[in-house]
């Protein structure tokens, strides 16, 4: 490998670091990251892919970067419904998750907005908040 | 001229771009595959005719039909004819008595064949079962034969453990399990009436949770099926199920199903460490405790979640000996094994003698997938789902990720 190489591969990853942190900061993307695995990645999977036919994936999909309030209910009320991704049909049922904490929404949140893409802005505790009493 | 050229380039492009996708199976010495059709899409399961036709029930419309046939009119090895029919997607599909069998998710048709084991009408199948509980998660239904004018239907049930919110942390299981009144097991019906539903059928066997693979043993005569069993021990109570163990279990099974038996699901689950049938956390259990007494136990047990599709009796004299009376098992492959690498992904073979395991289950045709270790099952390039036997005795695996489907034959004395 050229040293360009090298710098040209470090440019990049400097550049796409400083991407995925934008809006969120490291202590909220470490969190997050942490109640993913915990919680998410069984069903969703590490990459965040799903599986094929029975899991929706959460990359390029509106329901994870688009309306946050909508993004929001799903964790605390669970879907149950057919769903269309990225042109596929899914119905697997998704529990809800209203036994996390309105911070812990926010951070698994903010990390799968700012991780799957197309980058979305963070998620606070107070919105999730807003939603669980809205709502239940 | 220039549309000569064009086709001729179109031709080698689709041969490169075949010739990209496809694998190298792993066999048994004195086994070969091939490829015989492929970028079917979501090819379930299959079935090949005396003349050697394959059917394949697709589970996501090609060019707005669900049933492919496939028919080799100039008797070169190749198929070169294609019949697309049936305007519904689903995963069942048998032949039996002169008939076609197809399962949509709610349904099963059938379709008369005549002396040419031509279709009668493709068009017009008489519908012998309707109104069955479709409810998204494990709807597919699965459909084997007998040899007394009987269809047996899996209806798999529409939860992972039937608790009062399905797959929600500490949510408890019901008592008794209201699925099992029109799901989570096998449903008999009659291959001659038409309209039949739950009042004209049978529940012939309970406490299966979602059994994708299933099919008739000729030696023994009798129903032996597989069963996806039970997600979520480690996610749900991890102070009882490790990562490690979570990914281990339950077992996936094989169970011999004698009429009216019961499973013991959502109550139990096969733990093929300890040889017993554990009470589901849900239900008060803790990872010794035993219960549902009056369930059958399986005649095997695999790693967990592996998903065993289809399963296929070995009814030739092609292969070797020791093939005769045993099982094919395809496994379409694990996706809840995370953070472990996701297994499965093959066919297994399990030696039988009068319907009873005589040895242990060994892979039988892997590299599927394309790759080595697969951490989301979406990076496998195949997945195998249907098993069928050909006339001469090979058999045919189905894959339901790019729509391939293999013939495998044995070469060797």
């Amino acid at each position: 490998m050229t040293s360009l190489h090298i710098a040209v591969l470090t440019g990049f990853f400097l550049l796409s670091s400083s991407v995925s942190s934008q809006g969120l900061n490291s202590a909220t993307a470490k969190r997050g990251r942490i109640l993913y695995e915990k919680h998410c990645a069984s069903c969703h999977q590490l990459d965040g892919n799903g599986v094929p036919r029975l899991i929706p994936p959460l990359t390029g999909t509106d329901f994870v970067s688009g309306d946050k309030s909508r993004l929001i209910r799903i964790l605390l009320e669970g879907l149950n419904e057919r769903i269309v991704v990225q042109e596929e049909e899914y119905y697997s049922p998704m529990a809800s998750f209203k036994h996390l904490t309105d911070q812990q929404i926010a951070d698994v949140l903010s990390y799968i907005r700012a991780s799957f893409g197309p980058k979305a802005s963070v998620v606070k505790a107070p919105e999730v908040g807003a939603q669980r009493k809205k709502f239940q | 001229m220039r549309s000569i050229v064009l086709l001729a380039v179109c031709f080698l492009f689709t041969t490169l771009i075949s010739a990209q996708t496809s694998v190298t199976l792993q066999l048994p010495e004195g086994f070969g595959a091939k490829q015989v059709a492929a970028d079917w899409g979501r090819v379930r399961h299959i079935a090949v005719n005396q003349n050697g036709d394959l059917y394949m029930k697709l589970d996501r419309l090609k060019q707005g039909y669900g049933i492919v046939r496939l028919r080799d009119k100039d008797r070169d090895g190749l198929y070169d004819d294609t019949l697309l029919f049936g305007d519904y997607t689903g995963t069942g599909i048998a032949l039996g008595n002169g008939f076609l069998y197809a399962s949509s998710n709610k349904a099963v048709f059938r379709y008369a064949l005549d002396k040419d084991m031509d279709l009668v009408d493709p068009t017009k199948p008489e519908r012998i079962v309707h109104g069955l509980i479709d409810k998204g998660q494990h709807g597919s239904k699965s459909i084997t034969l007998d040899n007394q004018g009987y269809v047996y239907v899996n209806i798999g049930a529409p939860s992972n453990v039937c608790q009062v919110k399905d797959r929600m942390l500490g949510s408890p299981g019901m008592m008794p399990c209201p699925l099992l009144d029109s799901a989570g097991g096998i449903w008999r019906f009659r291959t001659d009436k038409t309209d039949q539903s739950y009042r004209e059928g049978m529940r012939y066997a309970t406490g299966l949770r979602n059994v994708v693979g299933l099919d008739w043993n000729p030696f023994v005569n009798d129903l032996f099926v597989t069963v996806h069993g039970r997600d979520m021990l480690h996610q749900h109570y991890p102070e009882i199920y490790d990562a490690k163990l979570g990914a281990e279990m339950p077992a996936e099974t094989f169970y011999r199903i004698p009429k009216g038996a019961d499973g013991g699901w959502p109550y139990v689950y096969w733990d093929h460490l300890q040889k017993k049938k554990i009470l589901s956390p849900e239900y008060g259990g803790d990872g010794k405790k035993q219960g549902a007494p009056g369930a059958i136990e399986p005649l095997m047990g695999f790693p967990g979640h592996l998903a065993p599709n289809a399963l296929l009796f070995y009814r030739g004299d092609r292969f070797p000996k020791k093939y005769r009376e045993g099982a094919f098992v395809a496994f379409h492959g694990s996706w809840n094994r995370s953070p472990e690498v996701q297994e499965g992904f093959y066919v297994v073979f399990i030696p039988l003698k009068d319907g009873k395991p005589v040895g242990d289950w060994e892979v039988f045709a892997d590299g599927f997938t394309g790759k080595g270790k697969v951490a989301n099952p979406r990076d496998a390039m195949h997945r195998p789902c249907g098993l069928a036997m050909g006339p001469d005795g090979s058999i045919y695996v189905s894959d339901d990720a790019k729509g391939m489907v293999w013939k495998i034959d044995y070469k060797g004395k």
